[in-house]
């Protein structure tokens, strides 16, 4: 909403001095934001209303000139060249004198032009800086200033103009009216309503013939008829000033009133052609395939939730949104039958949305206008129309005003206080809430509040708390810090989420958060079969990119994205990781949508919070070039399988939990180089290199290894139990096994383990060989051991004896040999 | 040399005489200094302290002597063999120390050398900021609740008091799941975790919910399709707007330093009544100490917790929300919310572990 502080100061007796910067705290301290202090661009010098005295029309140019004598207030006219020609002798106009500078650094000075000498020139909104305008110049009418007046004032250019935002909620605030109410509220000063208008002593017939046949879409419908329209009555200089400086183009007489009284008691009006209008009026919903061409020249297919104006023709108007063409005000009009009516907000805005017609009338409607302002509002226009263009009213307006009497709401004059946590006396909550104007009635603490016309938003006690604790200011609210219960810190889960964040960010890995989108590209770029579960995919009705419109199901796409740029920006070495949500798709019932105004039953709240689909907090690595860099100390270690799979075991330990590792192929994975990751018999997911395929396919360097598990698949970490610290000296024995090369390690390390029994405290395996002293098809596999009793001192017999079990079970259950 | 029974004058005994012994000293003492280096003095060792060395074999003499004149030569002798040990042990510590500070001065090394053999990890500031104001909360003795970023429309809308027509609703501007009768969105802002909590139990209630959020704006320097919030939701008997200022203002002095407040402008949300939109004065702006819009905050609209099965007659509550990105944006200077999202690791590296 932009609000000249000229039309405002005419509504509110500012106190005098007041500043744009105290205009300015006061709109933000009513909550109405201020986006934008513009004011005019400057000019310097000499700038004048003058009048064209005398025209005469130079010929042989390019273009039609005219030389003409301009009176400025001065002994003699001036002779000023201009190539415009909207303006005829005795119209008033701007006159630039030489000396000034306009907008741009455009500076005038009497000069040669055309044969004749030009004194200066005559200016359009757009030289002036305060239009777009450049089709003509200003013409400021045939009367009303004198020649020689200093042309800012009545050009507005000492003027500020507040852009201000205006919240869903405050409807009246959308209109001059209901800003300065509130600015005088705040600053408790008086004002004037322009609402507040002697209603002429209109008699005879009403305008027309109306029904409306949908009382709940439209509860008034006021229209009022005018003849005698000058047709080519020009809007006044002031009222087009006051529709540009709120940015609105001027049209015409007609529209230019209506838009007028919108901006002023925030009332969007609509004028037809009375000429246009056949057979009575009536107000109804649409029925399907009825179409309607509005103001624009759009031929709409109507729904039936459109809500119409129609006569004898068939629809008119768009009610709310837009007029029709076939009664569109033209050139020739002089009976015009204006309409103000109250729509009820939520279907004009859906009436908006579904044609795509945003309007000023329609930002208004959808938030609500002030029911009773209808006729006002056609009083005032006509008043305007019958000033600036002679119109007259014909008998009496329609009014068919259908509305239930508002019901007042109960309000503890202390319950403001409670809320704010200020002392507002009763006085002070009467003080605002008759202010907002509303009416007030009741004994001691127990009020009956009535809300105004205007203010839709007021329905419950708190709406009028909060416009108590407005008026009042959010500043007198002290700072206390409450007393929460003691709480129980962080769950399990939140604990795990955050070990094993910490955990990889301390390994090297730096996480990489994407956003949660995929498509079928990413999917296939991963190879995964048809039948993948991770193909089962929820979509998203309006996605931002038509080949991401899925939600993923795996953090792979994203994570393998983000390596893929950091590499395209010159990166080589990177370890990333993810943490976050997945969402598998599957066969999901509806979640219902009950009613809000009470708790849902316990069936609707239980479908409703099942209808949500699980969707589990997975991690992911992806990392490529050096895990380690070379350096001086020797040269570096390129990332492979096996950081993947530790990194499992990593987020793992942090969670609390262990993993075993078997062999598994699984795309996106390498099929000789991915490891399942279980958690007793559960996969919980997979690590180890990517298919060459995959990275070929996604531009990643060759043996990129990546790794993702389904944290919330580890289970519950249990308390752990300390173990008794043995104080005796360990014995350490080495030994070499010779196993079947395919022979996966770690059976071979857990049968060392169940051999060598309790004093086993350390197992370690050192080497992985397979040269020329190893025999084709096996390989050596060197462990340390480590013995220790709990309570005595191990003798190297003791030892012996549990080392030998422990090779003894080897060799059992892996076919393995001791190496000499 | 004498034999063990010989009844021998001391006198007579020329290892025991005072000059042969001072000679034994002067010699041993003049051998230690000599040697240049460990290895020389262990060479001089034997010939003045070793078995066969004067001052010992003088003592062995001892015994030959009468009991009369034993004490006093047992006494010379001692002062003797003490006086050539000390000699030898300080000499030793001498040259002991001489090569320690050479081996050491030897074994100097280039302390600067980097040793960055093992890549330092990071987690993204949006995660570190998001767990320092959760801890903030928790030290209030706040508990920090989940939700889903799949969320039912009737938690993320109908039960936060947005009527079924509430423009937010438009496909405009909400991420909508397929099929049509769905009844899912992508959650627009973590205000369905008040709901669900409310649902949950009854107060008091003090949580805080941080989460990802969806909104359909393209991504550019200002706006992400994909941001972070956090919500804070109390609802008790007699809570007021003041304890929500004290709320926010100790939110702001934890993270922005202790001259930081909060500043309130009236606003409009659909599911709070009273509602405002705050600022933060952040003194360490790199533009200079200012206000910065940060979040909305207001009063549960009884509405709200009628859906949500709370008595609004019994209890009051307040609701607040911040987006992480915008104080990450403020806080660590970012300027193009391009950064926070493109997982560059020179953009996330500097954070750290704990930012």
């Amino acid at each position: 909403m932009k609000v000249p502080v000229s039309w405002l100061s005419e509504l509110v007796d500012l106190p005098a001095g007041t500043t744009v910067e105290e205009l300015d705290a006061a709109f933000v301290r009513l909550g109405f934001e201020v986006e934008d202090v513009v004011r005019p661009p400057v000019t310097t010098g000499p700038l004048v209303v003058g009048r064209v005295l005398d025209i005469e029309e130079l010929t042989g140019f390019k273009k039609p000139i005219r030389y003409c004598q301009v009176e400025v207030g001065e002994a003699e006219p001036r002779g000023i060249v201009c190539g415009a020609r909207n303006f005829a002798v005795g119209d008033l106009v701007v006159a630039a004198l030489p000396g000034a500078v306009l907008p741009g650094d455009f500076a005038i000075a009497a000069r040669k032009t055309y044969d004749h000498v030009s004194d200066g020139m005559i200016c359009s909104v757009r030289e002036l800086g305060i239009g777009e305008d450049h089709a003509g110049i200003l013409v400021l009418g045939q009367a009303g200033y004198v020649p020689g007046t200093p042309a800012a004032d009545v050009l507005g250019l000492d003027d500020v103009v507040f852009d201000l935002e205006v919240t869903p909620d405050r409807g009246y605030a959308m209109s001059m009216r209901g800003i300065a109410r509130d600015l005088a509220g705040v600053l408790g000063v008086t004002w004037r309503d322009p609402a507040d208008l002697p209603l002429p002593g209109w008699a005879g017939a009403p305008a027309w013939e109306v029904t409306v046949a949908d009382p709940d879409r439209c509860d008034r419908f006021s229209m009022l008829a005018v003849e005698d329209l000058d047709p080519a009555a020009p809007s006044p200089w002031p009222l087009r000033r006051r529709l540009a400086q709120c940015g609105v183009r001027s049209i015409s007489l007609a529209v230019d009133v209506t838009n007028y009284v919108m901006l002023e008691l925030g009332q969007p009006m609509h004028a037809f052609d009375r000429a246009t209008v056949t057979g009575p009026i009536t107000v109804r919903r649409a029925t399907a395939g009825e179409r309607l061409t509005t103001l624009d020249g759009v031929d709409r297919a109507l729904t039936d939730d459109d809500l119409l104006i129609t006569d004898a023709s068939g629809p008119i108007g768009l009610a709310g949104v837009m007029g029709g063409a076939s009664t569109e005000i033209g050139d020739t009009t002089t009976a015009v039958l204006l309409e103000a009516a109250h729509w009820e907000p939520t279907g004009i805005s859906r009436g908006v949305r579904r044609h795509r017609l945003p309007s000023e009338a329609g930002k208004r409607f959808e938030r609500g206008t002030d029911p009773e302002v209808t006729v006002v509002a056609l009083a005032r226009a006509a008043a305007l129309l019958a000033e600036h263009g002679g119109a007259r009213i014909v008998g009496a307006p329609v009014d068919v005003d259908t509305r239930a009497p508002r019901p007042a709401i109960a309000l503890d004059a202390g319950l403001p206080g409670r809320i704010a946590g200020v002392p507002y006396t009763r006085d002070q909550v009467l003080e605002v809430l008759t202010a907002v104007g509303a009416e007030v009635s009741g004994d001691g603490d127990a009020l009956h509040v009535t809300p105004p016309s205007w203010r839709g938003d007021l329905q419950e006690p708190a709406d009028l708390v909060e416009e108590v604790v407005r008026f009042r200011g959010f500043d007198e609210i002290p700072s206390i810090l409450p007393t929460a219960p003691p709480g129980g810190g962080l769950t399990e889960r939140q604990r795990r989420r955050r070990s094993i964040g910490r955990a990889l960010a301390e390994a090297g890995y730096v996480e990489a958060p994407a956003f949660p989108f995929t498509g079928p590209a990413q999917l296939d770029a991963l190879g995964l079969p048809a039948d993948d579960d991770r193909r089962r995919v929820i979509t998203v009705r309006n996605p931002l990119s038509e080949e991401a419109p899925a939600l993923r199901t795996t953090l792979l796409p994203g994570l393998l994205a983000a390596l893929a740029r950091n590499l395209a920006r010159g990166l080589r070495d990177v370890a990333l990781f993810e943490h976050g949500s997945v969402f598998p798709g599957g066969d999901g019932t509806p979640a219902p949508l009950p009613g809000a105004d009470r708790r849902p039953d316990d069936a609707t709240l239980a479908a409703l919070l099942g209808a949500v689909p699980a969707q589990p907090w997975h991690v992911a690595v992806a990392l490529t070039g050096q895990r380690e860099p070379r350096g001086w100390w020797g040269p570096g270690r390129p990332a492979a399988w096996a950081d993947a799979v530790q990194a499992a075991r990593l987020v793992a330990a942090a969670a609390g939990a262990e993993l075993t590792v078997e062999q598994a192929e699984q795309a996106p994975w390498h099929p000789g180089r991915c490891a399942a990751l279980l958690v007793g018999d559960r996969v919980v997911g997979y690590a180890g290199e990517l298919h060459p395929k995959v990275c070929e396919v996604l531009g990643l360097p060759a043996r990129t290894a990546v790794m993702e598990l389904d944290a919330d698949a580890l289970p519950e970490p249990t308390v752990p139990q300390a173990r008794s610290i043995s104080t005796f000296p360990p014995v350490r024995m080495d030994l070499a096994l010779l196993v079947p090369e395919d022979q996966p390690e770690d059976r071979v390390r857990r049968a060392l383990r169940d051999g060598a029994g309790e004093l086993l405290e350390d197992l370690r395996l050192f080497d992985v060989y397979t040269g020329s002293s190893v025999p084709g098809g096996q390989k050596s596999l060197a462990y340390s051991l480590t013995f220790r009793a709990p309570d005595r001192t191990l003798t190297s017999e003791e030892a012996r004896v549990a080392f030998d079990a422990a090779v003894a079970a080897a060799v059992a259950a892996n076919g393995a040999q001791l190496r000499g | 040399m004498s034999g063990a029974n010989d009844p021998y004058d001391p006198k007579q005994v020329a290892a025991l005489s005072p000059e042969a012994l001072d000679e034994a000293v002067r010699a041993a003492l003049g051998a230690f200094a000599a040697a240049a280096d460990l290895e020389a003095l262990a060479a001089a060792r034997p010939a003045h302290l070793g078995d066969r060395a004067p001052v010992l074999l003088a003592r062995r003499e001892l015994g030959a002597l009468p009991p009369a004149a034993r004490s006093d030569a047992g006494k010379r002798v001692n002062a003797a063999r003490v006086a050539v040990t000390e000699a030898y042990d300080a000499r030793r510590a001498e040259l002991e120390a001489e090569r320690d500070a050479r081996v050491l001065a030897e074994e100097r090394v280039d302390v600067t050398l980097p040793w960055d053999r093992t890549p330092r990890g990071a987690r993204h500031p949006l995660t570190t900021l998001v767990d320092r104001i959760a801890d903030i909360f928790v030290g209030m003795g706040y508990e920090v609740a989940d939700g889903p970023e799949l969320e039912a429309e009737w938690l993320n809308f109908d039960a936060l008091n947005f009527g079924p027509d509430h423009p937010a609703r438009w496909l405009s501007d909400t991420f909508f799941v397929a099929p049509e009768d769905s009844g899912l969105v992508l959650r627009t802002h973590t205000s369905p975790v008040q709901a669900r909590t409310m649902l949950e139990r009854q107060p008091p209630i003090y949580v805080v919910a941080p989460g990802r959020v969806y909104r359909t704006d393209e991504l550019d320097a200002t706006h992400l399709p994909v941001f972070h919030q956090v919500e804070g939701l109390a609802v008790d008997r007699g809570l007021t707007m003041a304890h929500l200022r004290g709320t926010l203002d100790h939110l702001a002095r934890q993270l922005f330093g202790p001259d930081a407040r909060t500043r309130w402008r009236p606003h409009f949300f659909p599911f709070t009544e009273p509602s405002a939109e705050f600022d933060v004065w952040f003194p360490e702006h790199r533009d200079g100490p200012q206000w910065v819009e940060w979040g909305g905050c207001g009063m549960v609209n009884p509405r709200v917790l009628r859906a949500c099965g709370v008595d609004p007659d019994t209890y009051t509550g307040f609701a607040f929300g911040m987006g992480i990105e915008r104080a990450l944006q403020f806080r660590s200077a970012v300027s193009d919310m391009h950064d926070i999202a493109e997982a560059d690791v020179r953009f996330t590296s500097v954070f750290g572990v704990e930012q």
